[in-house]
């Protein structure tokens, strides 16, 4: 391995950025692939598809026989709203491999008691996303149904181009919070990135039931990511 | 910039390790299982990391096969040639050492540098 290609790998992991490192099992040469980064023929196309599914394996390409090893960040689930869906979503989150934290000034409702073991920061979103900035590899939920608590996260959610935003109310509700989310700057095209109302259409209606519809939203969203650029590129 | 060590176990990590090591001036060698068949303990990708004395970080297995990895890694480090390695399923017949869950894996051990 290249002692820069190992560096510069480290760099991307650290700052939870997706890389790839190609080595050529011929003669071992080696570099870095960003994700964004264009790549033509097979190989693209490979280097592609171990970025959306974080699958490492070799590939055949242009006679060469080429190792991808894939090293994308842990995907985490950031819930805003320490409430009862919560409550299901935090464990069940979890199980399926995403790490949650959950988001809520209201220390009546952000207690250690109805959250055990789970990160719980019983903050506005303001001061938590300053020191832990949200990234594409991070989910968001918010599930207040506050404006105050909801709409700052919505937004920075947006401009990190979190691979999940979703948000809890009726459409009545979202009418109003799109109104909002403009006002803040937030652009129609991003706006139409929410999921709202929130969670897969599966006629969920227990807060337990909504958290399965959230986390089965969440998940779609992950396993497609560069899909619908590619779909719209097409 | 959110503080690395949140989600990377920075004292464990292989990679991370690796880069110590360079910094410290050792020699290292790097194992990379590239594949595997049927039942193994580590996936594809997963890395060992080996400096000169054969002290090493990381696994390949669940530690079936470290020990033959760490005398392979560094005799690559000796010449620099990359090698790659094939265990299977331990038998005294036809394996010095093997994968007792019946698996089978390829391990690509290079040199850094």
């Amino acid at each position: 391995m290249d002692p820069y290609a190992l560096k510069t790998l480290n760099a991307e992991r650290r700052a939870r950025r997706a890389a790839i490192l190609v080595t050529d099992l011929g003669d071992g040469r080696d570099r870095i692939v960003r994700e964004g980064d264009q790549v033509a023929g097979e190989l693209g196309a490979a280097i592609a598809k171990a970025f959306r599914t974080g699958n490492s394996g070799s590939v055949e390409a242009e006679g060469r026989t080429f190792f991808l090893n894939a090293y994308l960040p842990q995907p985490r689930l950031l819930v805003i709203g320490a409430v009862h869906i919560t409550q299901a979503l935090a464990p069940m989150a979890k199980i399926a491999g995403y790490p949650v934290e959950i988001v809520d000034p209201r220390t009546a409702f952000a207690t250690s008691d109805r959250f055990p073991d789970v990160a719980l920061h019983a903050e506005w979103p303001e001061d938590v996303l300053k020191r832990q900035p949200l990234d594409s590899y991070t989910a968001l939920a918010a599930v207040t149904h506050d404006p105050k608590i909801d709409d700052f996260a919505l937004k920075a959610a947006l401009d990190a181009n979190c691979f999940y935003v979703g948000a809890l109310g009726s459409r009545k509700t979202h009418a109003k919070r799109v109104e909002r989310l403009l006002a803040l700057g937030a652009t129609a095209d991003q706006i139409a990135r929410i999921h709202a109302p929130i969670g897969l259409d599966i006629g969920a209606a227990s807060p337990a039931e909504i958290a399965v519809a959230v986390l089965a939203q969440a998940i779609q969203a992950f396993r497609s990511r560069g899909l619908e650029a590619k779909d719209a590129a097409a | 910039m959110m503080e690395s060590s949140i989600y990377l176990d920075e004292a464990r990590d292989p990679l991370i390790i690796a880069e110590g090591w360079m910094k410290d001036g050792k020699d290292i060698a790097i194992a990379t299982v590239v594949e595997t068949w049927g039942s193994a303990p580590r996936p594809v990708g997963s890395h060992l990391v080996i400096d000169a004395e054969g002290n090493f970080h990381g696994s390949v297995s669940g530690g079936c096969v470290e020990g033959a990895v760490v005398t392979e890694a560094i005799d690559v480090i000796d010449s620099g040639n990359a090698k790659m390695l094939e265990f299977g399923v331990a038998d005294e017949t036809a394996w010095q050492v093997g994968l007792s869950c019946g698996g089978r894996i390829k391990v690509y051990v290079e040199r850094l540098g």
